[in-house]
């Protein structure tokens, strides 16, 4: 049944876009510093858990939602300064071990400050469903859809028409030849983990009212958008959003024609063959060893 | 299993071990007392030896909303007991490790407990897991074993040394099919999670749903981390034959499949089970949660009960008890806990010793004992001992809380 078919592509392409924006999260920081960040999916804890306690002290939604994307950026900004820039100089694989650290510590204090029951957000327009050819859209999909293109189109224009982004893009290129050139790296790495705690904040803002947030909620989103950066390219933007939604598409297809018994196992049997065949993902560079 | 013979050898002989420095204890104090005794002129030296009550809990970690409600409970009624004199004269000691959820640890917590701190029951296991690793040596080591954990393998087949006070899941599916045959429902879609809950729901939901002319006839499963249930439901709505839905599973991925339901609009009875029973459900799923059908524990609707009804008194007093301590309701798995507490304390009183068998016959003869989850009526086939009128009440969800169906 066709309708049965866009219902599948609805919910497939709603989780994707949630999977794209983590993915991009990991994606900037991984541009800017070759560290891939296993705090991200924290940071979409983070977002949603702040989210749900601002507004239980009364803050009026927009409001509390604002602070807690800002809150999420301040953690990234917190990580940069107290875990990453210290050990700088320690090379990719200590970093990437302290950001694994960062993730537990963020998940024990959450888990302390917050408790561990789940919560549910308020959606942001209501709770009636939509309703056309035979599809069910709930309006917070749309949201989601709606934020992450527009997120997608304001990264867009910071990375090529602001002085800033295309710093931060040079610094990525070559990260020597950047500093030589007058750009301040370090503040490039600040930069890039306050977007990355943002953009992880936001989504967990977003997606808190379809799938509901806990300490630990981070753990298996930060998986699945690892999975659609890694699809999509490490690196690449466009490649994030495309990983991000072929997962989503995939996973709700294999959970409604075959068994989700599957679902998870087609999604990492789908990197595999993707990493097989085309190695840097499908919209990465290829890898270039300067000797 | 040559090594595992070899470490419960090893337990005994600890076991042994600290018996006898515990005796060479008693003697040596046995032979300063009486000098004392002797020079004092005091004849009244037998000290009230406490009665030691062990539990091992998952107060901590993934299963700890079973755990420390629990914790909880035995705290504060071990205390209420020894302010009002205790049992048989003699002061109740709870010793408690948390195990995190790991059955490893469970099982290295029971060790601990028979033979370091000599407990005269156990009450412990707040999952299925950390009761099963337990098992065996508790059997080995023949100490009375109350477990709080909810699956049927814990007692079927009978051991002779394990008891439980949770319902069944087996309990929940057919107290759920009863009403759809009520209802005249009779072809249904199962939908339940993967987790060791909701696998266990779904098996036992096949198992008793022939014997109440229920037929599955669309049977869906998701990962328990699963944000969107909607494929899954939307198969279901595809058959027509489909009269009613069952959700198996527990936490929050319940609650997205009631707002995932709703928004689909499916217009057919959706079921859930007793693993949702908690304000929680209701919070996360909100208004889509109306009209959704129930297994709950009597405490959850204690309030709601008729005044007649032989378990109002009990989980009132219960209710209040815990609220004024900890300012919270209690859970129904708290409830677990307070069973096992009464049932042990009600063993030992009918047996009149601490003596391990004495306690464990006792424990089995126990008849009509009023208990917050439901009427025990043990037996030496029957160590759980609960029927189902008088533990599970099918509840209905309207404006936001827990209604009783009225069962004509």
């Amino acid at each position: 049944m066709f309708s049965d078919f866009l219902q599948f592509l609805v919910t497939g392409v709603t989780i994707g876009a949630t999977y794209a924006l983590v993915a991009l999260g990991f994606s900037i920081i991984y541009n800017a510093s070759h560290v891939i960040n296993f705090a991200q999916g924290d940071f979409v804890m983070i977002g949603g858990m702040s989210a749900v306690f601002i507004i239980a002290t009364g803050v009026p939604m927009p409001v509390a939602l604002l602070i807690a994307v800002l809150f999420g950026g301040l953690v990234g900004i917190l990580l940069y300064k107290g875990g990453i820039e210290p050990a700088r100089d320690a090379g990719v694989i200590p970093l990437i071990i302290i950001t694994v650290g960062a993730a537990l510590f963020l998940r024990g204090v959450a888990q302390v400050v917050w408790g561990r029951s789940y919560h549910a957000l308020p959606p942001f327009s209501g709770d009636e469903p939509i309703r056309f050819l035979g599809v069910v859209v709930m309006p917070q999909s749309l949201w989601v859809l709606g934020i992450t293109v527009l997120i997608v189109a304001a990264l867009g224009y910071f990375f090529t028409r602001t002085m800033l982004g295309k710093a931060i893009l040079a610094t990525s290129h070559n990260r020597d030849a950047a500093k030589l050139m007058g750009i301040n790296t370090n503040m490039v790495l600040l930069v890039s983990f306050a977007l990355a705690g943002l953009l992880g904040a936001v989504a967990g803002v977003i997606v808190a009212p379809i799938t509901f947030t806990y300490y630990e909620v981070g753990v298996m989103l930060g998986l699945k958008g690892f999975v659609a950066a890694v699809l999509g390219g490490l690196g690449s933007f466009v490649g994030a959003i495309a990983g991000g939604v072929i997962l989503g598409v995939t996973e709700a297809m294999m959970a409604g024609y075959i068994s989700s018994d599957y679902k998870d196992a087609v999604a990492f049997v789908l990197i595999l063959l993707i990493l097989f065949f085309m190695p840097s993902g499908i919209f990465g560079k290829g890898g270039v060893e300067r000797v | 299993m040559e090594s595992a013979t070899h470490v419960i050898d090893l337990v005994t002989i600890e076991k042994r071990l600290w018996e006898e420095i515990v005796m060479l204890k008693k003697t040596l104090l046995a032979a300063v007392c009486s000098v004392a005794a002797f020079g004092l002129g005091v004849s009244q030296v037998a000290a009230d030896e406490p009665i030691r009550i062990g539990s091992f809990l998952s107060a901590s970690g993934p299963a700890s909303f079973l755990g420390d409600p629990q914790r909880k409970t035995l705290r504060l009624y071990v205390d209420r007991i020894n302010e009002e004199g205790g049992v048989l004269g003699r002061p109740l000691e709870f010793t408690y490790y948390d195990d995190h959820g790991a059955s490893d640890q469970a099982r290295t917590f029971a060790r601990r407990l028979i033979a370091r701190d000599r407990s005269h029951i156990i009450i412990g296991g707040s999952t299925t897991g950390a009761t099963m690793a337990a098992v065996e040596l508790i059997e080995r080591l023949e100490v009375p074993f109350i477990s709080l954990a909810g699956a049927v393998v814990v007692v079927e087949p009978v051991k002779k040394w394990v008891f439980k006070t949770p319902e069944t899941d087996r309990m929940a599916a057919e107290q759920v099919f009863a009403d759809m045959q009520r209802r005249g429902i009779s072809r249904i879609g199962l939908i339940s999670g993967t987790g060791g809950f909701g696998a266990s729901g779904r098996q036992q939901s096949h198992a008793v749903a022939a014997d109440y002319g229920i037929e599955i006839i669309e049977d869906e499963t998701y990962a328990p981390d699963d944000t969107d249930m909607t494929p899954q439901l939307t198969r279901i709505r595809a058959n027509p034959e489909v009269e009613a839905i069952l959700n198996f599973d527990f936490g929050q991925a319940p609650a997205i499949v009631t707002r995932n339901y709703a928004a689909l609009g499916i217009d057919r009875p959706l079921y859930q089970s007793h693993g949702v029973a908690s304000e929680s459900y209701l919070e996360l799923a909100g208004a889509a949660a109306e009209g959704v059908r129930l297994p709950v524990s009597p405490i959850l609707v204690a309030d709601l009960l008729p005044d007649d009804d032989p378990q109002k008194a009990p989980t009132m007093a219960f209710r209040e008890t815990y609220r004024e301590a900890y300012g919270e309701t209690p859970s129904a798995f708290a409830g677990y806990a307070y069973d096992a507490l009464m049932l042990a304390v009600d063993a030992i009183e009918r047996a009149g010793t601490t003596d391990p068998h004495a306690v464990r016959d006792a424990l089995e003869q126990t008849t009509d004992f009023q208990g917050v989850t439901g009427t025990f009526n043990m037996s030496p086939e029957d160590h759980m001992g609960l029927d189902i009128e008088t533990s599970f009440r099918m509840v209905e969800v309207r404006n936001g809380t827990w209604r009783l169906i009225e069962q004509d």
